[in-house]
C-alpha cells in the first residue's frame, strides 16, 4: 500500500469519526421522537435503541392530536413565503439601483448597506418593539416582514451578480427605446433568475427558523410561528417533551428536504459574501 | 411631466434604491438615534418619558450584573473564535485535498445542523447536556468512569454546553466559507511551490494562509457579530433569561432583561449603546488591522 492509499483512509476515517459527531444530535431527537416524553424526563436525551420503549404514538399525536401545531406550521409556511417574495424583490430592485447607475450618493448610501450587516440588530430591539407598539402593528406579521424587506445581505449578493452582467445590455435596451424599469423588468429580471433561487433558498431558511423578533412581537397563539409554538411548549411549570421533541423532529424535515433538493443554491447563498468576485 | 420625470436616466436610480433609503431610515436610523434619546431618559412603555442625563450610563459602570454578561458575551465570543476560525480552515484544506472520498457527502453533513432553528438546537442541547445519569453526554462520560455532571448548573461546564451548540451549528458553515475561498486559489501556485520543495505545512502557511485572509477576515467580522449579539442559545439552554447566578446571562439578555422584562426601556437602550459601541470598536480595528480599508480604495 502507497502512501497515497493511507493518507485517503486516514482522512476519510477522521472526517467519519467527525460527521458521526455532527449527526448525533439528530439521531438522538430522532429515536426519542418514537419514545414516551415520561422517558426523556426520567433519562435525558440519549442513544438507547430500544425497539420495544419505541411507538408511533407522538406521531399519531402530531397529526391527530389537539394542539395548534400545525396552525403554527401553516403559519411559519405562509410568512416565510410572503418575506421571501417580497424581499427578493424589493432587494432585487435596489441592487439593480446600485449596479446599473451613476449617482449623487450612491457611495453613501451603499456604505449604509455595509454598515447594516455589521450592527447587531439586537439593539435596535427595543426601539423597534416601541415603534411597532405605536404604529399599532403589535401582533400583526407586517411588523415582522418590514424591517427586513431590504435585506442588506440580500442586496449586496444581488450586486455582486449584476456586476456580471454587461452594460450594453442595458444600452441596447436604450436604444430600442425602453424605458427604465421596462429595461429592469424585461431584460435584467429574467437574467436574475439562478441568483433568485438561492437568494430565496437562504433567506426562506432564516425566515423558517427565525425567532426572536416575532417571539417579541406576536402574542396570539393563533399567529404563533413553529419556533415560537415550540419555544411555548417549554414552560416553567412543566414541558410537554411529548409534542415538543416529535415537533423538532418533523420542523427539521421540511427545510432538510429542500436543502437536499438544492444543495447547491444553499450553498452559494451562504457563501456569496465570503468572497469577492 | 410627471412620468418624464420620473423615467429619466437622472431620476430612476433613486426610485429603484427608495426602498432601501425607506427601509434604512424607518427601521434603522430612526431606531438607532431613538434609542440613543433612550438611553438618556427614564422611559416605561406607555408613561411619559423623563430626561435624567447620564444618570443610564453612570448607573451601567457601576452594575455588576451588567458586567457579568459583558464578560460572559465577551468569552463566548472569544472561544467560538478560537474554535470556529482555525479548525474549520483546517477542515476545508483537508478536505479540499485530491485524494479524498465522499466530499460532497462530507460537505452536506457538516451542513445539516445549520439548517436546525435555535429553538429545536437549544431544545436537543439541553437535553443533551442534562444532569440525568443517562442524558447523552453524561451517560458517555460514564463509560470512562466519570459521575454525572450537572453542565447547566455551573459556569464552565454551561458554557462547554453553549460552546458545544455554537461549534455543532456553525462548523460545516464557515468550513464551506473557506472552501469556496479555496477555489480561488490557483492550483498553479501549489505545483510550484512543490516543485521548490516547499512541504505541506510550508505550502499551507506561505500560500493558504494569506490567500484565504478576505475569508478569513468575512468570518471573523460575522463570527464576532454573533458572539457579541448571542441571547437565544442561552435562552433556550437554560430553558429562559435567567440562569444559576447569571451564569449563561449575555449582552442582549440583560438588554432583554432590563426592557422587555422589567419594563426598564430607557436604561436597556444604554445597555444596547454600549453594545454598538464594543461590537463597532471591535469589528472596525479588526478591519483596519487586516488591512481591509486600503484595499477598497485601490
Amino acid at each position: 500500500m502507497n502512501t497515497g492509499t493511507l493518507r485517503k483512509i486516514l482522512l476519510f476515517a477522521f472526517f467519519s469519526v467527525l460527521c458521526l459527531l455532527i449527526l448525533v444530535p439528530f439521531y438522538a431527537v430522532t429515536i426519542a421522537s418514537f419514545k414516551p416524553g415520561e422517558d426523556l424526563i426520567r433519562y435525558g436525551l440519549n442513544l438507547r435503541f430500544d425497539l420495544s420503549a419505541m411507538s408511533l404514538d407522538n406521531f399519531v399525536f402530531l397529526f391527530t392530536g389537539e394542539h395548534a401545531y400545525f396552525t403554527w406550521f401553516f403559519n411559519s409556511l405562509l410568512l416565510t413565503v410572503v418575506q421571501v417574495v417580497l424581499t427578493l424583490l424589493v432587494s432585487a430592485t435596489v441592487a439593480y439601483g446600485f449596479s446599473a447607475y451613476e449617482f449623487r450618493g450612491k457611495n453613501l448610501l451603499f456604505v449604509c448597506v455595509l454598515l447594516i450587516m455589521m450592527v447587531p440588530f439586537e439593539i435596535l430591539l427595543l426601539p423597534l418593539y416601541t415603534l411597532t407598539f405605536n404604529m399599532g402593528l403589535m401582533n400583526s406579521y407586517s411588523a415582522i416582514i418590514l424591517p427586513g424587506v431590504a435585506s442588506a445581505a440580500t442586496i449586496f449578493f444581488f450586486r455582486q451578480y449584476l456586476r456580471g452582467i454587461p452594460k450594453e445590455m442595458i444600452a441596447a435596451g436604450r436604444v430600442d427605446g425602453a424605458n427604465e424599469y421596462a429595461i429592469y423588468v424585461r431584460l435584467i429580471l429574467p437574467v436574475m433568475k439562478p441568483s433568485f433561487a438561492a437568494m430565496a433558498i437562504l433567506n426562506g431558511m432564516n425566515s423558517w427558523n427565525n425567532f426572536l423578533w416575532p417571539f417579541m412581537v406576536l402574542s396570539d397563539e393563533n399567529k404563533y410561528t413553529l419556533p415560537i409554538g415550540l419555544k411555548t411548549l417549554l414552560t416553567p411549570y412543566g414541558n410537554n417533551y411529548d409534542l415538543l421533541i416529535v415537533g423538532s423532529f418533523f420542523s427539521i424535515l421540511p427545510i432538510l428536504a429542500l436543502f437536499l433538493g438544492f444543495q447547491k443554491y444553499f450553498i452559494d447563498g451562504m457563501t456569496a459574501g465570503a468572497v469577492k468576485g | 411631466m410627471i412620468k418624464n420625470f420620473l423615467y429619466s436616466q437622472k431620476v430612476a436610480p433613486y426610485v429603484f434604491v427608495l426602498p432601501f433609503v425607506l427601509v434604512f431610515i424607518i427601521f434603522w436610523v430612526y431606531p438607532l438615534l431613538s434609542s440613543f434619546g433612550m438611553s438618556f431618559q427614564k422611559v416605561t412603555l406607555g408613561q411619559e418619558a423623563s430626561f435624567i442625563g447620564a444618570d443610564n450610563y453612570t448607573k451601567l459602570m457601576g452594575d455588576t450584573i451588567f458586567f457579568k454578561a459583558v464578560r460572559n458575551s465577551a468569552v463566548y465570543m472569544i472561544l467560538t473564535l478560537l474554535i470556529l476560525i482555525p479548525f474549520p480552515m483546517l477542515f476545508a484544506v483537508l478536505i479540499n485535498s485530491k485524494a479524498m472520498w465522499g466530499r460532497e457527502f462530507f460537505k452536506s453533513s457538516f451542513f445539516f445542523p445549520a439548517l436546525t432553528s435555535v429553538v429545536v438546537a437549544g431544545t436537543i442541547f439541553r437535553l443533551m447536556f442534562g444532569e440525568m445519569e443517562g442524558s447523552l453526554i453524561n451517560s458517555i462520560l460514564g463509560v470512562f468512569g466519570v459521575e454525572p455532571i450537572k453542565f447547566l448548573k455551573g459556569q464552565t461546564t454551561g458554557f462547554i454546553a453553549l460552546v458545544a451548540l455554537a461549534s455543532w451549528r456553525w462548523m460545516g458553515v464557515n468550513m464551506l466559507y473557506f472552501l469556496s475561498g479555496l477555489k480561488n486559489i490557483p492550483d498553479d501556485y501549489y505545483e510550484a511551490a512543490s516543485i521548490d520543495g516547499a512541504s505541506a505545512f510550508q505550502r499551507f502557511t506561505r500560500i493558504t494562509i494569506p490567500l484565504l485572509k478576505p475569508t478569513t477576515i468575512y468570518v471573523l467580522t460575522i463570527s464576532i457579530y454573533a458572539g457579541l449579539a448571542m441571547f437565544i442559545e442561552s435562552m433556550m439552554l437554560w430553558n429562559g433569561n435567567n440562569s444559576p447566578k447569571n451564569i449563561g446571562l449575555t449582552i442582549v439578555g440583560y438588554l432583554y432583561r432590563q426592557g422587555i422584562e422589567k419594563n426598564n426601556l430607557g436604561y436597556a437602550a444604554a445597555v444596547g449603546i454600549v453594545l454598538l459601541i464594543i461590537t463597532m470598536v471591535i469589528n472596525l480595528t479588526q478591519l483596519a488591522f487586516s488591512g481591509m480599508f486600503k484595499k477598497e480604495e485601490d
